[in-house]
């Protein structure tokens, strides 16, 4: 045997050995995620399509009338509420996180690594216990409604919980780091002697922002508004615990169709309406990002 | 266009003579009277006007931020940042201060008191809904914790394994659908709750249905439908935090051990793993604290007897506001602090 062969037939075996390791590796999450969870999904798009037994279950006769249901005025008005408190909560969140994250890049290395610590920290607990501290904080005996009354600002409580505002507050509350991060990753890469150089060609604060930081800071604003509108637009608990009920998002509306209902195709359809969107805002981010900008 | 260039090219009338920003007490004070006025909507009804307060809440908003344009000289960027930091830790706060609070009504400080954790502790009675505290109610609470943990640890146990495994494929290896592969993992981050919620609900209906008629095995929800939920997701998170791991990895340390006679399982048991580690138990603690606190995917895995923590606690806060549910949340919150703050700990070594 030369020894050309004999490589040859080492370094094939060296290649099984490799492809047999590596299946090792990825069947497990491979045959996971088929199984439990492109699989499941899979049985949501055709459900979608399929008609609703009442008795429960689907009937397999394949339609699009769960689609054009969903053009229903109200059915559609509560897309449209969804969609308008997700982009208002993006546009609330990108207000108050850029001025945050830009104050934070300008402390010292220590100070920064404490504040953004600090932004995160509410983040890490139970999303209900976080929703559930604002129903103690908005409640009609809660501490707002009771101090106003106790400084003789208002002489009955006010009405705050159950309310669109109440939802709002929430939604801002729960995705406020997600705006966060990526405008402070951005704005900490932000070369502050740009600004110097503008304030020398004779542009003042405001100027020098509109002009310079702003265009810079971009990927940054763009990053944080997909990571923030994906998640409010399916928001859910939320807006049944700080909502009442009363107001209703996209979430609330598949889980009443699927659970008191018991209209699957139907539920299955919005689903799959839902996810197109998340979707589309996910290829947006992907265009418009570079992959060094994402997070 | 380079940013000196665009600044060559500012506008003549930021050079000279008053501008939009030497305005900024003036914008602010605009924004101010705005938000004041849109404050009218909590007096009273006013039909259709509601919409217009509501537009002129956001225009003051805007007005302030931009009167708060950073500017050396005034204290308003540190004040609006203090704000801020208020937002996010007044309802906490408030929380666990009237946790402590004697009186029932949250409203009124009556007193200092811990009755509401030793009732807890006793079992959750003074948690019920309505006063009239049952037997079943004080088993409860313990049931849903004793619920969450079984689901909580089974989930984390298999979808580490998992996870970490898929991660070292996907890092080590280049393959035929390992884009594809990437995606998929990607899904369970992105996809929303419900609707992962509701496709495992008719998965597992179906699943059922078939098992029935063609084995005849009765299969109900419970347990095993929930951790199999949990997992699907969790592999995801967990080969997140592996890999970030594995790429911030030396590959010259594998290739010594190669080098130096070393085989594959040799050089992950005593290479690979020990240096992965942190990385591993972090996504660990991830995956354990992401499936302790669902709640969505697992109210519509769950079956009888098998409804979790999160599940119990929706049901309380939904409508009402106590004490003990204030200590409760106390709690959980103490707790998800602990395990984040271990698993930050553990990914920093």
């Amino acid at each position: 045997m030369n020894l050309a062969t004999w490589a040859q037939e080492a370094a094939q075996q060296r290649r099984q050995r490799e492809r047999r390791t590596q299946n090792v590796l990825i069947t497990p999450a491979v045959f996971w995620l088929i199984v439990f969870f492109l699989l499941p999904l899979s049985i949501v798009l055709v459900y979608s399509f399929m008609q609703d037994d009442p008795g429960g279950g689907v009937i397999p006769i394949l339609n699009i009338e769960n689609y054009v249901n969903l053009l229903n005025p109200d059915y559609f008005l509560i897309f449209w509420q969804s969609f308008n408190m997700a982009i208002a909560n993006t546009l609330i969140c990108l207000l108050i996180s850029y001025p945050v994250a830009y104050f934070i890049t300008r402390r010292p290395p220590r100070t920064r690594a404490l504040l953004m610590m600090l932004v995160i920290v509410p983040f890490w607990t139970n999303f209900l216990v976080r929703t559930y501290a604002w129903k103690v904080v908005l409640g009609a005996n809660g501490i707002i409604s009771s101090s106003l009354m106790a400084i003789g600002l208002i002489d009955r409580p006010l009405r705050l919980l159950y309310t669109q505002t109440a939802v709002m507050i929430g939604l801002v509350y729960s995705y406020l780091p997600f705006m966060l991060l990526p405008i402070y990753a951005n704005l900490e890469k932000f070369d502050h002697t740009l600004m110097e150089a503008a304030h020398d060609s004779g542009a003042d604060n405001f100027w020098a922002f509109v002009r310079v930081m702003l265009p810079l800071s971009r990927p940054g604003i763009i990053a944080g508004s997909v990571l923030t509108f994906i998640p409010s637009i399916s928001a859910y608990i939320l807006s049944t615990i700080l909502g009442g009920g009363k107001f209703f998002m996209l979430g609330d509306l598949i889980t009443r169709e699927f659970t008191t209902y018991r209209d699957w195709p139907f539920a299955s359809a919005i689903s799959i309406t839902l996810m197109v969107m998340v979707s589309i805002g996910v290829f947006i981010y992907f265009r418009l990002t570079t992959e060094a900008e994402r997070l | 266009m380079s940013t000196v260039e665009q600044i060559g090219q500012l506008p003549a009338s930021t050079k000279t003579g008053p501008t939009l920003a030497s305005g900024r007490l003036r914008l602010l004070l605009i924004g101010v009277v705005c938000l004041l006025v849109s404050l009218l909507r909590f007096a009273g009804d006013f039909g259709f006007i509601k919409y217009t307060l509501q537009a002129l809440f956001f225009a003051g908003l805007i007005f302030v931020v931009l009167g708060l344009i950073p500017n050396r000289k005034t204290p308003a960027l540190p004040i609006a940042v203090v704000l801020a930091y208020v937002f996010l830790y007044a309802p906490i706060l408030v929380l666990v201060i009237y946790s402590f609070n004697a009186s029932r009504n949250n409203a009124n400080w009556t007193g200092f008191t811990l009755s509401w954790y030793e009732d807890l502790l006793k079992g959750g009675a003074a948690l019920a809904l309505s006063d009239t505290s049952s037997a079943s109610m004080q088993v409860g609470l313990f049931q849903y914790v004793r619920n969450s943990l079984i689901v909580a640890f089974s989930a984390m146990l298999i979808s580490t394994v998992i996870g970490t495994l898929v991660a070292l494929g996907m890092e080590r290896y280049r393959f035929k659908l390992r884009s594809a592969l990437d995606v998929v993992l990607y899904l369970p981050i992105i996809i929303p709750d419900v609707a992962m919620g509701i496709a495992m609900a008719v998965f597992f209906n179906l699943a059922f249905k078939i098992l029935n008629r063609f084995i005849g095995i009765d299969a109900a929800l419970g347990f095993p439908t929930i951790i199999i939920s949990h997992v699907a997701f969790n592999i995801s998170f967990v080969s997140v935090v592996v890999r970030a791991r594995l790429a911030g990895m030396d590959p010259a340390l594998e290739e010594a051990a190669y080098d130096s006679g070393a085989n594959e399982w040799q050089t992950f048991r005593r290479i690979i793993l020990p240096l992965i580690a942190p990385g591993i138990i972090g996504g660990a603690l991830l995956a354990f604290t992401l499936s302790l606190d669902d709640y969505v995917i697992t109210f519509f895995t769950a079956g009888v007897g098998t409804s979790t923590l999160p599940i119990y606690v929706f049901g309380l806060v939904r409508f009402s506001v106590t004490p003990a549910i204030n200590a409760l949340s106390t709690l959980m919150m103490l707790f998800s602090m602990i395990i984040v703050t271990l698993s930050l700990a553990m990914q920093r070594r």
